[in-house]
């Protein structure tokens, strides 16, 4: 009974959402403000449970960790924000984390996005193999895998040399940074393909509950 | 007392955690892991935080009744429902909690994402005209990294796929990775500067 219940509610929600294809209208926005508010506790839920309790309340009222203190007063503070008189303590715990945040940032960004990406990147220009490949069964694909060592080495070079504002896009320089933007601009059209095809099997996905689970017409 | 303390609050968490990284031991690598707890825990003040205002905002909207106030009342059912629920039986599977999420969030969300497939469709029909030769690779990429990814692609000609997932793995990769650099070099110069206190922004407003 209950699965059923749960079936037709999920079932009902799904068309208040679909219905804001035909406009904004009052059933749209009853899901929409009943998933912000179900949203919010779902998040809060599991803050508390796999957050706050094991982290903060066990190890401090439970264990007596008394250090824990300290993060208790700057979250308190942090709530104060929402008392404009005495706002301003706010800074303290959100300079803690602004501070933390930027420190591990510019340590893991400079090691992962940057450094690991340039070494990725310094690779043989040409790969011997895959040219030999290419004499020995010519094709589209074995074109492709010959040149995609130097595709790689010269997308990256000239899609960095793009993002460098500090000199003028002219000349050779300017002729460079016209090839990054290409390939941005592939890179860009992959990305929105594969999003559109994530969106659509989510589609397909909610289509196929409600012809098969719902209406059981499939 | 307002603007020094948290600069000095940011330069020692900040330099905390860049030290850690350089000397891992002790006492470094201890106050790290004493940082990554308590930045947990003030991260979850944070999301109160953010729970304060939208209370704040909706029991304004239910004393000055603008149009569509009830809504509001939804919002906070919902909320109080869920929330009173997930605190009396606890997050785990088969609990009421759970039940919820499956029958009433998972639905909404998944159908709020799959309905950007519709306005993703009138979007790319305003991205796809071919004005300029850049505008010309996005299309021919997309449509490539598309049609290769349904089976009408291996049906017009098997080697579609191919080039499609060809097309992901180098030029696609090569562009992501320049903005990736690009984006690396950014956080780290601007990180530099709020641990120096040369970036003051998030200091601003009472």
């Amino acid at each position: 009974m209950m699965e059923i219940i749960g079936i037709w509610m999920a079932a009902l929600l799904t068309l208040c959402i679909l219905s804001f294809l035909y406009k904004d209208n009052p059933f749209y926005k009853f899901a929409e403000h009943l998933f912000v508010g179900l949203s919010a506790a779902y998040w809060a839920v599991y803050y508390y449970f796999n957050i706050l309790y094991p982290n903060l309340i066990q190890p401090l009222f439970g264990h007596g960790q008394l250090l824990l203190i300290i993060p208790l007063v700057l979250g308190i503070m942090m709530v104060m924000r929402l008392f404009p008189k005495v706002g301003w303590v706010s800074r303290w715990p959100l300079a803690f984390i602004v501070g933390s945040y930027s420190g591990y940032n510019l340590i893991t960004y400079l090691q992962s996005n940057a450094l690991e990406q340039v070494r990725a990147t310094l690779v043989p220009f040409i790969q011997i193999e895959s040219w030999k490949s290419l004499f020995t069964n010519p094709g589209v694909m074995t074109f492709l895998n010959a040149i995609a060592a130097p595709v790689v080495v010269v997308g990256v070079t000239t899609g960095v040399i793009y993002f460098f504002f500090s000199k003028e896009h002219k000349g050779v320089f300017g002729g460079f940074a016209r090839i990054g933007v290409w390939f941005l601009m592939i890179a860009f059209g992959a990305s929105f393909g594969y999003t559109v095809m994530a969106r659509i099997s989510l589609l397909i996905g909610r289509m196929y509950f409600m012809l098969h689970n719902w209406l059981h017409l499939i | 007392m307002k603007k020094q303390i948290p600069l000095i609050i940011t330069f020692i968490a900040g330099m905390v955690m860049v030290l850690q990284f350089f000397i891992p031991h002790r006492p470094f690598s201890d106050l790290q892991q004493l940082f990554n707890s308590w930045f947990l825990i003030i991260t979850v003040f944070a999301m109160i935080l953010g729970l304060g205002n939208l209370f704040k905002v909706h029991t304004k909207r239910l004393q000055r009744r603008p149009k569509g106030w009830w809504y509001s009342i939804v919002l906070l059912a919902g909320f109080a429902i869920m929330f009173t629920v997930g605190m009396i039986w606890g997050p785990a599977r088969g609990t009421p909690f759970d039940y919820l999420f499956w029958n009433v969030h998972l639905p909404m969300s998944s159908m709020m994402f799959a309905l950007l497939a519709f306005f993703v469709a009138s979007a790319s029909y305003r991205a796809f005209r071919a004005r300029t030769p850049e505008a010309t690779l996005l299309l021919v990429s997309a449509i490539l990294v598309m049609i290769g990814r349904v089976p009408l692609g291996n049906y017009i000609w098997d080697k579609l796929p191919l080039i499609g997932d060809w097309i992901m793995s180098y030029p696609n990769m090569a562009g992501q990775r320049a903005i990736m650099i690009g984006i690396a070099l950014g956080i780290v110069s601007t990180s530099l500067r709020i641990i120096l206190g040369i970036e003051r922004t998030y200091l601003s407003g009472k």
